[in-house]
């Protein structure tokens, strides 16, 4: 009992000593490390952004805008097929999940039926297969439904958050933010780490904006001023050759989509030293465009950005080396910025900010200075507390609490967790519970002393007696944290962590470590009785 | 060298004379603290209620009437300001803005430009905005936190000890959190995301300390088959009282640093950590005792006969 292999100390020496190793580069700066990194890959924890200073974003896919433009498109699809074929319908309106109409002869519905069912877009679910995303019903009456068809709403949805979760990594590099983490959340949101930004404005900005670009023919006949545009021409808003806000008469047809761009780089116009973006075309692209400004010379297109018009100029030649350039009143940064946008594509559907932290630099600098204050105070009183209670005993747990926060901090790099204040509170507070268990031993001892026990049955029965209460005891803690991981986000995540391994570790700190301690003491001085 | 004894040797304190004074005192403290949950209420932090709280550190003593009539002016609903540590630092909490998500990021813009156009030298520390959907949701997966660690708990000491054991540690965990959250009330301390969890880490402590407790009558029913029911609690209590007094001390010290020196962010959570260290250990000793001693008055004791009466 109060014998231990030499092998079992030598290993449990080994792992502190290896621990403290481990635990050790996550103190270093990285420059320091860089000779050691590039050789042995080092795993180190890292600072959560309330510590080290950032922007934490959480974003949120908007369904209901890609749900609401299919409806319109339908619409609009509906109209020109219907016609097309000579089918007369009255009441065609879109609603929350579907488009109805009713024919004017309900005889010709299994011809409207097919007509419209050529209408859907397949989309391709994760088992391979592909599905028409619409559902046609007509009943006897003539009152037609076209159904947008949920499970492939879904579907739909996690393919918009893969491909944002893409393009917003995308645009958040080319914008030069170093370590940036972006990764998935729940069903329809994507979380986005900025280390060191301080004013995620432009971030923002950068990320929140759809960034789909389309060419458009503008319709010359339109009255500006009507209420409502004619069918098939939408009314969009944009900035005139003079710089003043109008109205522009789009055509709504898309004639060449932005997904069709290979390449868009902000440059100067040599003449007029004006910022513009210069664009390339994929082969498609360059056809297409070639074909319609073939067909367009003299006419005015429309580049549109989100719904609103960047430039329309008129088409003076065809172009047919697919490449263009796009002038508007640019600033440096405004040009930059639409190129990066055109570089990354487009997102499927608008992002929207529902959670914002972002922390200054020196407010985490602050946080980190208070919080290793903190940790080392209540070390020293936790200790001194030892020590004056338990004397030699608490001195062997004070090595045991050395050991623990060790271990910790060696868990936390192996993991590459994320330590946060309250992790640092954590810390801290594992160093409390950790004494728990030797004080729960030292007691045990004491009774054991009293009832007049020789010291060597004591400190055994002392041991045996407590194992099970510290079990049982801390068991309960960390059922507690695996819930608050589970549950909590941020930075309250982080506490859950340290405490968590701070009691894991603690039950091998405490109980190993120091009855090993206790039982090399006890073989070399063989005490009589226990100053306990 | 003598060593400290928070706890003298052979302490034999007859806690459980005072067990209807100790439980119906516990019970009238959650009571009130029920009726300030009511009114005034809690004052919900941005994680469950959504708003945006904006952190600056201005360069001299802040202006509070300036900075209070500049964001006013916005018009980004009823501005609270409040000082945060350092004269120079102000907390500025705005309600979550009508209009959704977006307006909540306008919002953040404004004010962020206004106190840096308004106080020449300003700097923005913080800004924190969460918007109606996550704050609801924040708070529905607190809550479940909360409430399936309670489960946990029954399950666990029900599973480890008897079902009084359990039913008696649930009942002071709820009496004890119920004066958590009584204490919120009073103090207007912002609840939070990190109230939670200061709730969850002192739940912990204070089963932590039922275990030990309770482990030790279990040890005792079965040392002392006949010794009354009551007498054994009070020694099993008086045994592990040490250990109690000396872990709470233990914890406490561990956590006086952090209000002392852990600033603002961490101040709340830490005087919550410390008053649910008192409040555990109180109910340790007071409560999830003489509550075992209601509800196994006869039971516990029958059952430990019967087991001594079969041959072993």
């Amino acid at each position: 009992m109060m014998y231990f292999a030499r092998w079992k100390v030598l290993l449990t020496w080994s792992v502190i000593a290896l621990a403290a190793l481990l635990a050790l580069p996550s103190f270093l700066p990285r420059a320091t490390l860089a000779p050691i990194t590039d050789i042995v890959p080092l795993r180190t924890f890292q600072l959560g952004l309330d510590l080290r200073g950032g922007s934490y974003l959480l974003l949120e896919v908007d369904m209901q805008t890609v749900v609401r433009e299919r409806l319109e498109n339908i619409v609009d699809s509906t109209r020109t097929r219907l016609r097309g074929a000579g089918i007369n319908y009255t009441g065609l309106q879109a609603g929350e999940r579907n488009v109805t109409l009713r024919l004017t002869d309900p005889s010709q519905a299994p011809e409207a039926t097919r007509l419209l069912r050529e209408l859907s877009t397949p989309i391709t679910t994760t088992m391979g297969q592909s599905q028409p995303d619409i559902d046609v019903q007509a009943t006897a009456a003539g009152q037609v439904t076209i159904a947008l068809s949920e499970p492939l709403l879904r579907e739909k949805a996690t393919q918009a958050v893969e491909q944002s979760i893409e393009i917003v990594r995308r645009r958040v590099d080319e914008s030069g933010v170093a370590e940036a983490l972006i990764q998935r959340q729940g069903a329809n949101r994507l979380l986005v780490q900025l280390p060191g930004v301080q004013d995620p404005e432009r971030i923002k900005q950068l990320i929140g904006k759809t960034a789909r670009m389309t060419f458009h023919l503008l319709d010359e006949n339109a009255n500006l001023a009507a209420p409502s545009p004619p069918p098939g021409v939408q009314f969009l808003r944009g900035e005139g050759p003079q710089g003043q806000e109008q109205r522009y008469a789009v055509r709504r047809r898309v004639e060449v989509d932005g997904a069709n761009l290979t390449d868009a780089r902000a440059g100067q116009n040599p003449q007029t030293g004006e910022w513009v973006v210069n664009f390339s075309f994929d082969s498609v692209g360059q056809r297409r465009f070639a074909d319609i400004t073939r067909a367009n010379v003299g006419r005015p297109f429309a580049i549109v950005l989100d719904d609103r018009v960047i430039t329309a100029p008129v088409i003076r030649e065809p172009i047919t080396a697919g490449r263009g350039q796009i002038s508007g009143s640019f600033n440096v940064r405004t040009a930059n910025d639409l190129a990066v946008l055109l570089r990354a594509g487009a997102l499927p559907a608008p992002l929207t900010v529902v959670e914002e932290r972002t922390v200054g630099p020196d407010l985490g600098a602050d946080a980190i200075r208070a919080g290793l204050l903190s940790v080392a105070v209540g070390f020293v009183l936790v200790c001194a507390y030892m020590a004056a209670s338990y004397g030699l005993f608490g001195w062997f747990a004070n090595i045991a609490i050395v050991a623990n926060l060790v271990l910790t901090l060696a868990i936390l790099a192996m993991l590459q967790a994320t330590l946060t204040l309250p992790g640092i509170a954590g810390l801290l507070l594992s160093i409390g519970m950790a004494v728990d268990a030797n004080i729960l031993i030292n007691e045990r001892v004491r009774e054991e002393v009293r009832l007049g026990r020789t010291p060597l049955s004591a400190i055994q029965t002392g041991f045996t007696k407590a194992t099970g209460t510290i079990l049982d005891s801390n068991l309960t803690v960390i059922i507690k944290m695996a819930l608050l991981y589970a549950l909590g986000s941020g930075p309250v995540k982080g506490f859950a962590v340290t405490v968590a391994f701070g009691v894991i570790t603690s039950m091998f700190t405490a109980t190993v470590l120091v009855k090993m301690l206790t039982a090399s003491w006890y073989r070399r001085r063989r005490p009589a009785a226990l100053a306990v | 060298m003598r060593l400290l004894r928070l706890v003298p040797d052979n302490t034999r304190i007859p806690f459980m004379k005072g067990r209807i004074v100790g439980v119906v005192f516990s019970a009238l403290l959650s009571l009130v603290s029920v009726v300030l949950f009511v009114t005034p209420g809690l004052n919900y932090g941005i994680d469950f209620e959504g708003g945006i709280v904006i952190e600056a550190r201005t360069p001299g003593p802040a202006d509070f009437p300036q900075l209070r009539s500049v964001v006013s002016a916005l018009e980004v609903g009823e501005v609270r300001l409040q000082q945060f540590g350092a004269p120079e630092d102000v907390l500025i909490r705005l309600p979550r803005q009508p209009g959704g998500d977006q307006a909540q990021q306008q919002a953040v813009e404004r004010v962020r430009g206004a106190v840096t156009s308004s106080v020449p030298g300003a700097e923005i520390r913080r800004v924190e905005a969460v918007g109606a959907t996550v704050s609801d949701e924040l708070f529905r997966d607190g809550m479940i936190a909360l409430g399936l660690s309670m489960v946990a708990m029954l399950l666990y000491i029900w599973f480890r000890f008897e079902w009084q054991f359990g039913v008696g540690a649930i009942v002071t965990l709820t009496l004890d959190v119920t004066k958590l959250i009584g204490f919120y009330a009073l103090t207007q301390m912002t609840f939070n995301l990190t109230s939670v969890a200061a709730i969850l880490t002192m739940m912990g402590f204070s089963i932590n300390d039922k275990v030990v407790v309770y482990d030790r009558m279990r040890e005792n029913l079965r040392k002392y088959k006949t010794m009354p029911l009551r007498e054994l609690i009070d020694l099993s209590i008086n045994e592990t009282l040490a250990r109690t007094i000396g872990t709470s001390v233990a914890v406490f010290l561990a956590a006086l640093p952090l209000v002392l020196f852990g600033g603002e962010a961490l101040r709340e959570f830490s005087i919550v950590t410390l008053v649910g260290i008192v409040i555990g250990t109180a109910s340790s000793i007071f409560i999830a005792a003489p509550i075992l001693l209601f509800l196994g008055e006869n039971r516990l004791r029958r059952g430990t006969q019967e087991e001594a009466k079969a041959p072993a």
